[in-house]
């Protein structure tokens, strides 16, 4: 049997200002009941493409055909009277609705508006796919996947025969994926086209019947996944052939550099955010973090910086108690935090200013006199640019300017120059391609041979059991487990990230997350702790 | 199934546009003045009849006409940049204080109480310290309370200073009829009181708009509490995670902003007037606000947008009394809006671009487009592809 084709875009192309090509003479595929991997370096212009199919942008040249006729998408309003369905990346959903209510919004078919109707259509669809959702709870109350099943919801109730999911994975835990992928193969089975992006080569082989790859803009070909490794992706994808190894550097470990214990600390609404954390961070060890997105990840690093007051627990450097310390006293110590939020401008970087600005944001105080020294914050600038291969225009140009990669490297950069002994890292590749990565974890596996303790918290597990010693999972703040990466699995993290495993439970033994070879004795951690009890009695 | 299909393009889409260079956006702020201008001497015509050229002279006439004309406008130009470098480094910080008029008027009120009670009784050079220091600390209570705050329990700055204007108001009321004389209403002026003149009576408020615009330049683009106050605008988290005490910031930079409104109020008071009214900062506090922001905080560019604005007003209000014969002020004050609207919405064109169906491949791609438009296989040239490279990594 011919295959019916649902979607075809011919010779698509579009410029971003600045002389930039997001896309150019890209042409797709799509056939009635198949999935199709849209694979590419970030930057390759995989959701500008997308976005152009679902009505956001417009595409400067080319032409779009659905079931072999030409149209012309305007909105995203036209897109789904094409029965074209987008769920982005970044949610969109009003909080204090319920699902069924989010899923309805916008949905204008002339009939009155009847939720009764709409719940019992949603538990319609779901049943049929096998999703999992209560249609009358609210938002706020849902888990990353739970929102995620209502995006997807919301475009099968508008009717959409193409979906295009971009980057559903990130955000999810494996068992958590595995179900989307049993629910996405049943769609497929019902007719539907899907279009999915993803960065990680192993769904994109387990998921997809063909994966379409595009490289700076521009279309390289399509494949058939079952005649295709990922060996050969990669190399579509980058252009070269590249080693996908991750080195885990051998080092010799020193004593614990950063010792925590029972630590409490408490999220902004103030539920608790970690739970009685004990682990130790040696000189020259990679010291994962693994937990679903909002695990207390983030609360954990604002207190190591001192950033965020502790409910209770002692976190030592070197010995020498850090909670209560200023956040200038704390990096002075040597303790580098960087955390690189979603929108990956947030902490650390100010996105308006210079390069050069941004390199001076912790060192502009030092020197003497009422005016601040740029001219030797340009000079190293430019040499980080230099040496980590940064594309600028030049020293002055605002950070917010460069491309995602570019970003974090001057984060990044700026950082190790400062010499730390301890660098606290959250999600330092978070969205970048495999090359600016790899340099990241050069940079990190460089620090740790020069006996630098690193906490890297982490969303690629792969990655993780790859480039860190140990690593710790969380899961609703609460160590599950301290494991050694080299004898691990990615299975038994992900029961831990979601709970199902707890290692704590079954060792019981009081010591865990404790160092041997503590920088204190146990009475020196005792009378800290009684110090910290006075100081947190007289702050009351 | 749908039955249309769109094949139509829209007929033009709104796209962002690369940054212009400092020229270019000039341009277009300075046609944008040019329009305006135009289309206002239109609109007298529509109301008034009046020959739209003859509006023109009338702008300048009243700025340039004679010798005192051209002094007031200096007068006001510097006061006007005066406040406005008192706001921008609170506005650098995304602290809008909106409280400018009020803390001119307590200035001011603080510069005339010392002369009521203090004109005749003691040396006239330490009544002089007196109505200097007093002015300051009293437009620096006013911006400061609401600074604390801000600070301490985050409450809106905006509402809070706004508030502070009508209490400063209320104040002068109070003491306009405890203080005055024959009970008109209005206080009477006490000329013999006002700081001495050096050269002319304007010189002094000219010479102190120069030097806090070079203070102000330096502050804001070269000194490390210039940075501060730039970061905590940017971003708190960050300038937090930096080790910034950005409480201190916040307290610091709205104290100057009151300190250099406080000075406004005593010219005000001290050299102008010799009396306070309530409206006193003839609205300069609002006023400077637009100055502020078409300057985007930068200090030189202020000189430009408050000279800019007090010509345009003060031109307009002659034109409309003398050639218009209007009372009130309705005609310039809907001039004045007319012209700061239209150059708000070339913002508009400075950010974003209009692509019509016809003219969208021209951008900077012809070259590209033309090349792409002759090859139906879609594979690039060398060329092409050198020229992508350089694209895509920017």
């Amino acid at each position: 049997m011919k295959k019916q084709i649902a979607l075809e875009l011919k010779n698509i192309c579009k410029y971003f200002p600045g002389k930039v090509i997001a896309n150019k003479n890209v042409n797709l595929t799509l056939y009635k009941g198949e999935i199709l991997s849209l694979l590419g370096e970030n930057g390759s212009g995989k959701t500008t493409l997308m976005n152009m199919i679902s009505g956001i942008y417009f595409p400067d040249e080319g032409k779009i055909f659905i079931d072999g006729e030409e149209v012309v998408i305007r909105s995203p309003k036209d897109a789904f009277k094409y029965k074209i369905g987008m769920i982005h990346q970044h949610f969109k959903l009003v909080d204090i609705f319920s699902a069924a209510e989010n899923i309805v919004l916008g949905v204008n078919d002339g009939s009155r508006y009847n939720i009764k109707k709409v719940n019992s259509r949603v538990r319609e669809i779901a049943e049929r796919y096998g999703f999992d959702i209560d249609p009358k709870k609210k938002i706020y109350n849902m888990s990353v996947s739970e929102k995620q099943t209502v995006e997807i919801i919301k475009v099968l109730y508008r009717g959409a025969d193409i979906l295009i999911l971009d980057e559903p994975t990130a955000v999810l835990t494996p068992q958590e994926i595995e179900k989307l992928f049993v629910i996405l193969r049943k769609m497929k089975a019902d007719g539907k086209s899907i279009i999915i992006i993803t960065h990680k080569l192993n769904e994109v082989m387990e998921i997809s019947d063909r994966v379409s790859i595009l490289r700076k803009g521009e279309y390289i070909g399509t494949v058939e996944t079952a005649e295709t490794n990922p060996k050969e992706l990669t190399e579509m994808m980058v252009g070269k052939k590249t080693d996908l190894k991750i080195e885990r550097v051998k080092t010799d470990f020193d004593r614990p550099l950063l010792e925590i214990r029972d630590l409490v600390i408490n999220k902004d609404d103030g539920s608790l955010a970690i739970d009685n954390a004990s682990f130790y961070i040696r000189g020259g060890e990679i010291l994962g973090v693994a937990g679903i997105a909002g695990c207390g990840q983030k609360e954990l690093c604002e207190a190591i910086a001192g950033l965020r007051p502790i409910k209770s627990g002692l976190i030592m450097h070197k010995g020498e108690n850090l909670i209560g310390l200023p956040p200038k006293v704390i990096i002075e110590k040597g303790v580098s935090m960087s955390f690189i939020p979603e929108d990956r401008l947030g902490m650390g970087l100010a996105p308006s200013f210079s390069i050069t600005d941004n390199m001076m944001l912790k060192t502009y105080s030092e020197g003497r006199g009422p005016f601040v020294d740029r001219k030797s914050a340009r000079a190293r600038a430019n040499a980080l640019i230099e040496k980590l291969d940064i594309v600028t225009p030049s020293s002055e140009t605002p950070v917010r300017r460069l491309s995602g990669g570019n970003v974090q490297k001057v984060l990044v950069g700026r950082e190790i120059e400062s010499a730390p002994n301890v660098i606290i890292t959250a999600y330092p590749v978070r969205g970048l391609d495999i090359n600016s990565s790899y340099v990241i974890y050069d940079i990190l596996n460089e620090q740790k041979k020069k006996g630098t303790g690193i906490l890297f918290i982490g969303e690629d597990l792969d990655v993780m059991l790859a480039l860190c010693d140990k690593i710790i999972v969380i899961c609703h703040g609460k160590i599950m487990g301290i494991v050694h990466a080299e004898k691990t699995t990615k299975e038994e993290l992900g029961l831990m990230m979601t709970g199902s495993l707890d290692l704590t439970e079954e060792k019981k033994d009081k010591n865990y997350g404790i160092a041997k070879d503590s920088n204190l004795t146990e009475e020196e951690w005792k009378a800290e702790e009684e110090k910290q009890a006075e100081k947190e009695n007289e702050d009351d | 199934m749908t039955n249309e299909k769109t094949i139509r393009e829209p007929l033009f889409h709104i796209s962002k546009r690369a940054p212009l260079s400092k020229g270019q956006v000039a341009l277009i702020y300075l046609s944008a003045v040019v329009i305006a201008l135009i289309l206002s001497g239109f609109v007298c015509t529509l109301l008034f009849g009046a020959n739209p050229f003859a509006a023109l002279v009338g702008i300048f006439e009243g700025n340039f006409g004679t010798d005192s004309r051209i002094w007031w406008l200096l007068r006001d130009a510097s006061l006007l940049l005066l406040v406005s470098l008192a706001l921008a480094p609170a506005f650098r910080m995304k602290f809008w204080n909106l409280g400018g008029n009020g803390q001119i008027i307590m200035g001011a009120l603080a510069c005339y109480a010392c002369m009521h009670y203090a004109y005749g009784q003691i040396p006239n050079v330490i009544m002089y310290i007196l109505m200097i220091t007093t002015s300051v600390g009293v437009g620096i209570l006013w911006a400061i309370i609401p600074a604390v705050f801000k600070a301490k329990w985050n409450t809106n700055e905006t509402l809070f200073t706004l508030m502070m204007n009508y209490i400063a108001m209320g104040l002068v009321n109070y003491a306009t009829s405890k203080w005055s004389l024959q009970q008109t209403g209005k206080l009477e002026p006490i000329n013999g009181a006002k700081l001495p003149e050096i050269g002319n009576k304007y010189i002094l408020i000219i010479l102190i708009a120069v030097a806090v615009t070079v203070f102000m330049f330096f502050y804001l683009k070269k000194s490390k509490h210039g940075f501060e106050v730039a970061l905590v605008g940017e971003s708190v988290n960050t300038a937090r995670y930096v080790g910034i005490n950005v409480k201190k910031t916040v307290i610091r930079t709205v104290l100057l902003s009151g300190a250099i409104c406080g000075i406004v109020g005593l010219l005000f008071c001290g050299v102008v007037d010799g009396n306070v009214y309530e409206d006193t900062p003839q609205n300069m506090g609002f006023t400077a606000i637009m100055a502020v922001w078409f300057a985007q905080c930068n200090p030189l560019i202020m000189i430009i947008s408050s000279f800019g604005i007090i010509f345009l007003s003060r031109g307009i209000n002659h034109y409309q009394k003398n050639v218009l014969k209007l009372t009130n002020s309705a005609v310039s004050d809907m001039i004045v809006g007319f012209v700061y609207f239209i150059i708000l919405c070339c913002e508009f064109f400075v950010v974003y671009k209009l692509q019509t169906r016809r003219n969208k491949r021209n951008f900077g791609f012809k070259d590209i487009s033309e090349q792409i438009a002759g090859k139906g296989d879609g594979k690039p040239t060398a060329v092409e592809k050198e020229e992508r490279n350089e694209g895509g990594n920017k």
